[in-house]
Parts: C-alpha cells; sequence; structure tokens
C-alpha cells in the first residue's frame, strides 16, 4: 500500500479530468490518460491478482504488454473479459474491473494454503501423476486442479458488440512507433510510397519519451511531437494507434487487432469494439524495441518489486510514485540513469544495489552498494524487507548477509530486444554478448529490422538505423532514396550493458525464485527438468510450462534460457531459443471471428418454395445449410402423427416433396457417357437419350463415395444428381479427375444445384395429377415408361420430368428453373386437390426410402462397400472404374463384414437410430435409420450388422445406453414393402 | 500465403483448397494389381524443401493448379495451371 500520486508530474494524465472506476467492487479514483495499472497504483493498491498455481499474491510488475501478473477481469455481464493486461488498459469514467483467480478475496485466498503441496506441483507433476495408470486419477481430481490452476473466467452472455474485419494493402508498414519507427516513416515519406506506421500504445513516442536528450537541436518530446505532426500532413502516411501486429504470416501478410473501442464505456457511433486488420505489406520495417529483464533472486514475485522502466514511466507519464522507500537492484548503469531520473520526479529513491564492483556514476543522495546482489525479498502481501549480500564473480558465492527496509524494489536486469515478430518470420535469432541477448537474424523475407530491436540501444544509434532501414526498403522497393543527413542527439543515454547475472544464490534452499510469474515456473522447476534429462530447450519449455502462458513468457525467456545453460555447462547461444508463434498477444475469439457469427457465420439455403412451406404449416429442419421441410403439421398433430399421415397419403393417393436441395452437375461434352462410365461403378456408356439410370460411385479406395441418378438429356449432356450432403464434392472429385487425370477427355462439368427447383410428386395418382397440367408429354406407360426423361410444359413453364422413385409408388421427378419453383409446385398443388394430394417432408420421405430398403445418408458414412449394401451384383465387372481394384482388397469382401438388413421392433416400440445390435452379449453392429412403416403398422429399421444375410429371421437386441434403451427385435429382409416393384407400375 | 492463379491474379489462400501431392501417377486403367493402386491411393512423400502440389481455386474460377511450394518457408516458386488448357496439354 504504498504508491502514491505525485505533484504536477504525469505528461500523459489530464488532472482536470478526474476518472472513477472500482477494483473488487471498491471505488477508486484516477484521471483521464491514466492506465489501469497507473491508477491502481496511484491509489495504493500493490497486490492486484493472485498466481495461476501457487495462488502466491502478486502486484504489477511492468508498464508495457510484458506485464505477468497484472491480469484482471473487465467490465462486466456480456462485455465481461477475463485476463486483460491492466498496464495496457485505458482508464475511463465507470471501468469495472476485478481480480482473478482469488477465493473468497484477494487479500485473503484460502488455495494460497497450496503452497504447502508445492513440492507436488513441481514440473512434470502432471506428467508424473497422471500419465499411464494415473489416468482414472486425473478424472477424479481435474475438477479441483482446474478450480485452484486458472485465471479468469470466460462470460456465458452474448457480447452485444460489434467486431470487424479489414484488409489494408501498404508499400512499407513500420512496426513500433518509438523514435526509429517514427523517423522510418519519415525517411520514407519523401518517395511518395504508401506508408502504414503502427502501434499498440495510444500514444507514440515509445521508451523515448523518458528521453532527455536533444535531438536535431531539439528536445526529445518536442521532437517526437514535430515528427508525428509532420508526418500527419502527409496523405501518404497512415499513423495507427491501439494497434498491435499480433502475427507475422507468410508473403508479409502481417495479423493485427485495432482496439477501436476498448479505451470507452462502451463503443460510440455504430464503431466495432475492435477491428482486425490483415495488412498486405511490401516491405516491413520492424521497430519494436525492448523490454526491461528481470533479475532471479528468492522472493522476486512478492508485490512492490518492479521493472526500473516501468516505474520510471509511471512516474513521468502519470505522476505516479511506486513507493516511498524505494530501492534499485541492478547489473548495469541503466539502473543508475533510472534512479537520477526517478529522484528528480520526486521519487524516493534510497539505495541502488549493483552487482558489478564498479561504476563511472556517482550519485546525490543515493547510497550505492556495489558488488551486491539482492538474495531475498521479505514480505507476506508486499515487500517489507531485502536481504543484500556482497557476490563473488569468480565462485558465485554470497558473503555476509545485511537487510534493508523498503517498501519497493526496482528491477533493472539489462534489456531483451522484442525479436517475437521477426521470430515468428522463422528467422534464427543471434546471440548479442554485449547485451546478453538475442537480436534478429538475417532477414528471410521482406523485412529489417532497426533500432533497439538490433541492440541499437543509444538514441542516436537507433535513429540512424532506423534511417538505415527505411532508405533500404526505399531501394529494394524500387523508389526514389533522397539522400539523409544522419541524426545527431546528444545528452541521451549511454547504453546498458548489463553484467551477465543468471540465478543469485540463496541461503535459504526452499525459497522461490521465480522466472516465469505467469506459469509460476521457478528455477527449481529448471533443475529438476535438467535432472530429468529434458535437456533440449523445446523439451525443457514443454515439460516445465515455462513460457508457454499467454504472455508467452516475455519477462522470463531470457533468463531461463540463461539458467538453462549454466545447468548444462554451456553458452546461451550454444543452448539456442525457441521460435515464437503467432499470437504476440493474445487475440479475441469475437475479433478473429469479425462478422461472421450466427447466420453470417453458416447461411441458409432456402428452396425456391421456402415461402410456401412455411405458409403450409411446415416445420423445417436443417440438412447441411439447408432449410427442409420436415413434415407438414395439421392442428394438434405430432411430428410423428404428421409423418404417419403424409408416408400413408403417398402410398394410397398422391404427395409431393421439395428436392430441390439434392446436388445438380451438367456433364457435357462428346466424351460425357465415357466420362460417367468411368466414375460410377455400374456400366453408363449404354443410356438412350431420353433415359435416366441410377449410378453408384466409390470412392478411388473403393468404398461407396455417392448415390444419384443421372439423366441423359441428349448424346453430350447429362444431368446428374447427387445427395444433397456430397453436392460440392462430388463436384470437386469430378473437377479433379477431369483436369488431373484424363485431361484429354471432352467433358465439362459446372454446378446447377441452384439454378433448378426440383420436386417428387408420388403415389399411385401422380400420373393422373399431371396428366391435368401436362400436355405435351405422353405420360402413359409407352410414352414415358420407368426411367424415362422428358422435356414439356406446365403451363408456359418449361420443365424435365423423369419418371423415377425413391418411394416405391408410381413417381415423377419435375424440374423447373428456380424462379418458376413457387408456380410450378402450385400448379401441381392445385391440380392434385381432387386427389387429396399431401405435401410431405423429409420425415416421410425417410420413411417411404426405408419401407423399401433404400439407402440414404446413415447408410453411406464413408465405412460401407456395395457388398455391405446389396449392390454387389450391381458393379460391373467388365470395366474400369473408379474403386474398381481397391474394392477387391480381401478386407472389403470379408465375408464377417457388417451388412445391411431389416429390423422389426417385436416390442412394438421405436427403434434408436445408433444403437448397438447384441447377438447374446456380443456386438454385432448398429442401427442405420428407423422409423414407424404405416404399410406394416410396426416400427422398423435398418441396421448394418456381421453375416447379416445368415440372420433373416433371428431375434436380436437394440441397445441404445446413454437412454437404457433396449428394444427386441427380429431381422428381416431390408425390403420391407413390396420388393417385386409392382408399386411403380400401379 | 498468396497463390498466384495464372486466370485470376494473386489470390490469399483462403480462396483455395488444397487437393493434394501432385508427382503421384495414377495407375494405367487396366492395371490391376492391388499394390500399385494402394500406393497410388494410400502413399506419399513428405519432402522438405520444394514439393509439387495440386490446388484448386475453388472460391472463384475453380481451375485446378500445380503449385510448386517450399515445405519449410511456404514460398511458391510456381503456379501452372492443370488440365486441358494447361501449357503441358498443349
Ligand atoms: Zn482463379
Amino acid at each position: 500500500m504504498s504508491g502514491f500520486r505525485l505533484h504536477n508530474k504525469g505528461i500523459l494524465i489530464n488532472k482536470d479530468a478526474p476518472i472513477q472506476f472500482s477494483f473488487d467492487g471498491k471505488k477508486m479514483n484516477g484521471f483521464k490518460g491514466d492506465t489501469l495499472a497507473s491508477a491502481l497504483l496511484a491509489n495504493g493498491q500493490t497486490l492486484v491478482g493472485r498466481s495461476f498455481k501457487y495462488h502466491r499474491p502478486r502486484g504489477i510488475y511492468s508498464a508495457g504488454p510484458e506485464e505477468p501478473n497484472a491480469l484482471v477481469s473487465l467490465r462486466q455481464q456480456g462485455r465481461h473479459e477475463p485476463n486483460t493486461v491492466a498496464t495496457g488498459i485505458e482508464l475511463y469514467d465507470g471501468l469495472i474491473a476485478n481480480s482473478q483467480n482469488a477465493w473468497p478475496s484477494l487479500n485473503f485466498d484460502v488455495m494460497a494454503a497450496i503452497q504447502i503441496f508445492s513440492p507436488f506441483l513441481i514440473a512434470g507433476f502432471y506428467y508424473k501423476t497422471f500419465m499411464g495408470t494415473g489416468q482414472r486419477f486425473w478424472h477424479f481430481c481435474e475438477h479441483f486442479i482446474r478450480r485452484a490452476a486458472g485465471m479468469g473466467k470466460a462470460g456465458l452472455e452474448a457480447d452485444p458488440d460489434r467486431y470487424e474485419k479489414a484488409n489494408i494493402f501498404s508499400d512499407i508498414v513500420i512496426i513500433g512507433g518509438g523514435c526509429a519507427g517514427l523517423i522510418a516513416a519519415r525517411t520514407a515519406v519523401q518517395s511518395g510510397a504508401k506508408i502504414l506506421l503502427v502501434d499498440e500504445n495510444p500514444e507514440l513516442g515509445g521508451a523515448s519519451l523518458e528521453e532527455e536528450a536533444t535531438i536535431e537541436g531539439i528536445n526529445t518530446a518536442d521532437w517526437i511531437a514535430e515528427t508525428i505532426n509532420h508526418l500527419a500532413k502527409n496523405n501518404n502516411v497512415t499513423l495507427m494507434r491501439r494497434t498491435s501486429v499480433y502475427g507475422y504470416f507468410d508473403d508479409n501478410i502481417l495479423g493485427a487487432v485495432e482496439r477501436v473501442s476498448d479505451h470507452k464505456i462502451e463503443p460510440e457511433n455504430n464503431q466495432p469494439r475492435q477491428r482486425h486488420l490483415k495488412i498486405f505489406a511490401k516491405r516491413v520495417i520492424i521497430a519494436t524495441g525492448t523490454i526491461e529483464r528481470p533479475l532471479v533472486f528468492a522472493g522476486n514475485d512478492l508485490p512492490g518489486i518492479m521493472l526500473a522502466n516501468a516505474a520510471l514511466r509511471y512516474a513521468h507519464r502519470y505522476g505516479v510514485a511506486v513507493g516511498k522507500n524505494v530501492a534499485i537492484f541492478t547489473n548495469n548503469d541503466d539502473g543508475y540513469q533510472t534512479a537520477i531520473q526517478l529522484k528528480k520526479l520526486g521519487v524516493n529513491v534510497t539505495t541502488i544495489i549493483d552487482a558489478r564492483t564498479h561504476t563511472n556514476f556517482t550519485l546525490d543522495g543515493i547510497k550505492s552498494i556495489t558488488g551486491h546482489v539482492v538474495t531475498s525479498a521479505k514480505g507476506s502481501k508486499y515487500i517489507k524487507q531485502i536481504d543484500i549480500a556482497p557476490y563473488d564473480h569468480s565462485d558465485h558465492s554470497i558473503g555476509d548477509i545485511q537487510s534493508l527496509e523498503v517498501d519497493s524494489l526496482l528491477i533493472s536486469g539489462g534489456y531483451t530486444p522484442m525479436i517475437n515478430l521477426t521470430s515468428q518470420t522463422g528467422t534464427p535469432a543471434i546471440f548479442n554478448e554485449e547485451i546478453q541477448s538475442f537480436i534478429p537474424g538475417p532477414p528471410n523475407r521482406a523485412w529489417q529490422a532497426c533500432g533497439a530491436l538490433i541492440g541499437a540501444f543509444e538514441l542516436e544509434e537507433c535513429l540512424n538505423t532506423a534511417i538505415e532501414a527505411a532508405q533500404n526498403s526505399q531501394k529494394l522497393l524500387g523508389l526514389k532514396v533522397s539522400p539523409v543527413k544522419p541524426v545527431t542527439v546528444s545528452g541521451a543515454n549511454l547504453k546498458a550493458i548489463p553484467f551477465a547475472l543468471t540465478e543469485i544464490p540463496c541461503l535459504q534452499t526452499s525459497a522461490k525464485k521465480f522466472i516465469d510469474f505467469q506459469h509460476d515456473v521457478t528455477v527449481n522447476d529448471l533443475q529438476i527438468a535438467h535432472r530429468e534429462g529434458f535437456r533440449s530447450v523445446e523439451h525443457l519449455k514443454r515439460y516445465t510450462t515455462l513460457g508457454m502462458a499467454a504472455d508467452q513468457g516475455k519477462t522470463s525467456n531470457m533468463n531461463a534460457l540463461a539458467i538453462m545453460a549454466q545447468l548444462r555447462g554451456i553458452s546461451i547461444p550454444e543452448a539456442g531459443t525457441t521460435r515464437f508463434r503467432a499470437p504476440y498477444k493474445p487475440v479475441a475469439l469475437g475479433t478473429l471471428a469479425g462478422r461472421y457469427i450466427g447466420n453470417h457465420f453458416s447461411p441458409l439455403r432456402r428452396t425456391p418454395m421456402h415461402d410456401w412451406h412455411i405458409e403450409h404449416g411446415a416445420e423445417m429442419i436443417e440438412a447441411g445449410l439447408w432449410h427442409r421441410p420436415r413434415v407438414y403439421k395439421k392442428s394438434g398433430e405430432t411430428v410423428t402423427d404428421a409423418y404417419i399421415r403424409e408416408a400413408a397419403a403417398v402410398r394410397k393417393t398422391v404427395g409431393i416433396v421439395d428436392v430441390t436441395s439434392l446436388g445438380k452437375i451438367d456433364v457435357q461434352g462428346p466424351d460425357a457417357a465415357e466420362f460417367l462410365n468411368r466414375i460410377y461403378a455400374n456400366a453408363f456408356l449404354k443410356v438412350d437419350v431420353g433415359k435416366a439410370r441410377y449410378g453408384v460411385m466409390l470412392r478411388e479406395d473403393g468404398y461407396m463415395f455417392d448415390d444419384g441418378t443421372s439423366w441423359r438429356l441428349s448424346p453430350t449432356q447429362f444431368l446428374m444428381t447427387t445427395t444433397t450432403a456430397n453436392a460440392a464434392t462430388v463436384l470437386s472429385h469430378m473437377e479433379q479427375l477431369l483436369n488431373i487425370d484424363w485431361p484429354s477427355l471432352k467433358v465439362h462439368v459446372s454446378s446447377i444445384s441452384d439454378q433448378w427447383a426440383a420436386m417428387a410428386v408420388a403415389g399411385p395418382d401422380s400420373r393422373n395429377v399431371l396428366q391435368k397440367i401436362i400436355t405435351d408429354i405422353v405420360l402413359s406407360e409407352e410414352g414415358c415408361p420407368f426411367m424415362a426423361v422428358r422435356h414439356g410444359h406446365i403451363g408456359q413453364i418449361p420443365i424435365i420430368l423423369a419418371r423415377l422413385s425413391f418411394s416405391g409408388e408410381r413417381a415423377y421427378e419435375v424440374y423447373t428453373g428456380s424462379h418458376h419453383g413457387t408456380a410450378v409446385w402450385s400448379a401441381i398443388i392445385e391440380a392434385g386437390q381432387q386427389f387429396d394430394i399431401s405435401p410431405y417432408g423429409t420425415e416421410a420421405l425417410g420413411t417411404l426410402r426405408i419401407e423399401k430398403g433404400h439407402i440414404s445418408g446413415p447408410e453411406l458414412d464413408g465405412r460401407t462397400t456395395m457388398g455391405d449394401v446389396g449392390f454387389g451384383r450391381m458393379a460391373s465387372t467388365k470395366k474400369s472404374y473408379i474403386g474398381s481394384v481397391l474394392k477387391q482388397r480381401p478386407g472389403l469382401n470379408d465375408p464377417d463384414r457388417l451388412s445391411m438388413v431389416g429390423l422389426i421392433s417385436t416390442d412394438h416400440k421405436a427403434i434408436m437410430a445408433g444403437s448397438y445390435m447384441l447377438d447374446g452379449d456380443q456386438n454385432i453392429g448398429h442401427v442405420t435409420s428407423t422409423t414407424y412403416s404405416p404399410v406394416l403398422k410396426k416400427y422398423i429399421a435398418l441396421a448394418l450388422i456381421k453375416q447379416g444375410d445368415d440372420r433373416l429371421g433371428e431375434d436380436l437386441c437394440a441397445v441404445f445406453p446413454l437412454e437404457d434403451e433396449k428394444n427386441n427385435v427380429q431381422v428381416v429382409d431390408p425390403h420391407f414393402y413390396d420388393k417385386e416393384g409392382a408399386q411403380l407400375y400401379v | 500465403m498468396i497463390i498466384n492463379c495464372p486466370i485470376c491474379g494473386p489470390r490469399e489462400a483462403a480462396e483455395y483448397s488444397y487437393i493434394g501431392d501432385a508427382t503421384r501417377v495414377r495407375p494405367e486403367a487396366d492395371n490391376i494389381d492391388l499394390n500399385s493402386w494402394s500406393d497410388y491411393v494410400h502413399q506419399r512423400q513428405n519432402p522438405r524443401g520444394n514439393h509439387h502440389e495440386h490446388w484448386q481455386h475453388s472460391g472463384a474460377c475453380r481451375s485446378i493448379l500445380c503449385v510448386t511450394r517450399d515445405t519449410l518457408s511456404h514460398a511458391i516458386s510456381g503456379v501452372k495451371l492443370v488440365g486441358p488448357y494447361s501449357e503441358d496439354t498443349k
């Protein structure tokens, strides 16, 4: 509870604009310009969360996107967002934030007792405890572990806000709006190139906002403001703030998120909350800078311990002092520079502990203790005391310990370049000894890194590398390059050259030294992993989960690599590093989805007769993307009543069903018949014009793929129908064959599914109905025999008529242009009134085909052969076709295979689709399709069972364990109704 | 990833569907040897470096392309039309 607001300080806050917000229900005050983190610190809120595994108290550790600790749940109801980083949240009036992973409260967390069990939660705990025979134990423990270990909870309410997607095309994209990015943009702007500069912060300037140097004769802050002004005046430059590039993808495509409205209580003026940007860049300049590195000592995760330059940012930008009695622990000169600046801003820095034996800095009013390290930080919920001791560089030993009272400890362990994006491109990082860190290797794509990212920490060098990057990019794009004078800078901070320090020894062996704060990975975990043989960086990372939290180990990776190298007795570059993956920062799923949610995610397909169906009481059902009538309910009817009535009507008089959703493919060309003959398993060469043929397609591997009829409209044209589900797949299959395998066949295929409305008129009176309205087709047995295809008209409307039957009754399929669908349908309905024509839906359609033993989707499940469903003799033995050789494989002809049979429930109750078929206690197959048969007045089903053909008449059992259902059934021939097909000619 | 369709121009990978290995050769129609067909259907090389692949521009012109892609870097070094209108067939 030590942070407070400084007088007349804070370049980014407006003290005339006070803001109220709440944290864990407590009302707090801040100012416009604050981040949630700066406001929490100003309110003395040192403790902001509990850690992932051990529920240890944690405070704000940084001032940027690298923050590992200060994760909060933001907003409420539909706008609730867990795991947001407090250092990146701009404060607005009415903001509501809550701490996470603490119960019952942040101050008193029951789960903190878990630390007692911490020996069990070490590296590899899950693998060792739950793998193999531990699986059952895992199922028992999972609930408890998931509750204890975790982050915020996702909301359950729908998000009321909108998310958008946009594409941006640019010549030069500059990532990072610090001084380097700004000067790169200023250099490139003269070429006329289209330039996009993105920065994740609301303000440009980056780390240079804390520089007190003079650039080109003016002070840094003014130089930044002037450069931004200059850029804003140029039409070829776009400056995007609050925009994070999270991924660097192939072909120089960048993924980015623009936080359009996150800094407001809710989006205004129809703006989205966030916008996902896909940036197509010809060249990319990466100027992502550095983050400060922690030092590893016992208790280094206590609230009140923070990165030194974060404390400087809080003081300089937001006028917040992190404590009243502040010490700095450093291994480089930057710790001193930060101390001096903090002191000037009014922060009481009392002591610097420097691991090096010597420094050139002299300080007024700050005690400098060189050759010492902090061995341990102490306190219960926040830091109260540190132990320091002399440190011997030669043998890493420590001397006598003395204690210091502090309320804040700032850490300055050197700077780590943010190589995340360059690493994503696949460029290996290279180790830079001087800064003890990795920098990007040579670019493998159209990008160039510059500034502090490549180790150019001193401002003048930093700016000049950016100018060079800009000029090089222009040159490589073939743009004009005007000469630019190198920039001169005076009074800048000195380069931070850290003294290599890995883990600091400590006398208390049980003390935890944290490396990865967000995933609670300690030095001890790395040692265990090393002992157990996990040597490679990749293995170690996965075994300990180091760097695998939402922060991607931004603060932990370098220290972890250093310690691993030390354990193995090799150098850091020899130990190597892992490759970063997108996203650099977590991206909300809503942002990736954009507007593709609900019906925009999965659009509806409606048939032309859709409105008619709805007007006539149809209850619709989804079939893939299609909406089809399931049943047309009359008042008081259940679905079962309705489909039984509809199916019975088809058998008695006549019915009509919408079959528009079937796939329809136009196959044209001199070789059309030859082509179909090669893709269907049965013969197709000798189909007469004006005739349709049922065909079965196999996959190359010999299993059944699809079935349907193909109608020969002319010597060179077929109209092929496919099942609803396979329409697109069959088309691609045919296109592939025609282009890749048989390019010499003169055939062209096109999808015509959307161009045709289709309906089937079925039942003994079907001919009588159509006779009334079709005058130009002779519908007699000779004029239009079974499988005949005829062109004609209904009124003025052209139709194609095909005498096909799925129901087993005399039936006709009527095809017409989509726009005529409703007119033709209505004409048939009207003509059918005197025969009591009944529209029927997918349920009755299913009933009728099951009674006939016709296969459909449930039987064509990708595992059945033609032999399995009784089509064995239909397959041609005289020709080569797709699948003809591999269908001969022994496994596909095993007498033990499942084969299709019919079932009748002897219990007189509905059989559940998907039931297991039991013979005694042997599972011998499963039920595929079920219905009530109005003809038999029995519950029937189709099933695939072992040796099905030999089991006719057997009594078996169909069980459905999920609902504890058991049904005694008798095996019968799958053709329940009119096996001879006499009804087709009634 | 961007694939340069010879018909439509450079378009993003999302417009295309991956078909598969373009180097495998379909056995002749009169070949009834189970092993050659089994190899054709099931066996694939997984080369490191340049690989020839069939892609279909399924979201646009529907042409089938042979794409030469480096499996390590995803860099595409060639795109050719496959089928009756390809240079090879003419
Ligand atoms: Zn195309």
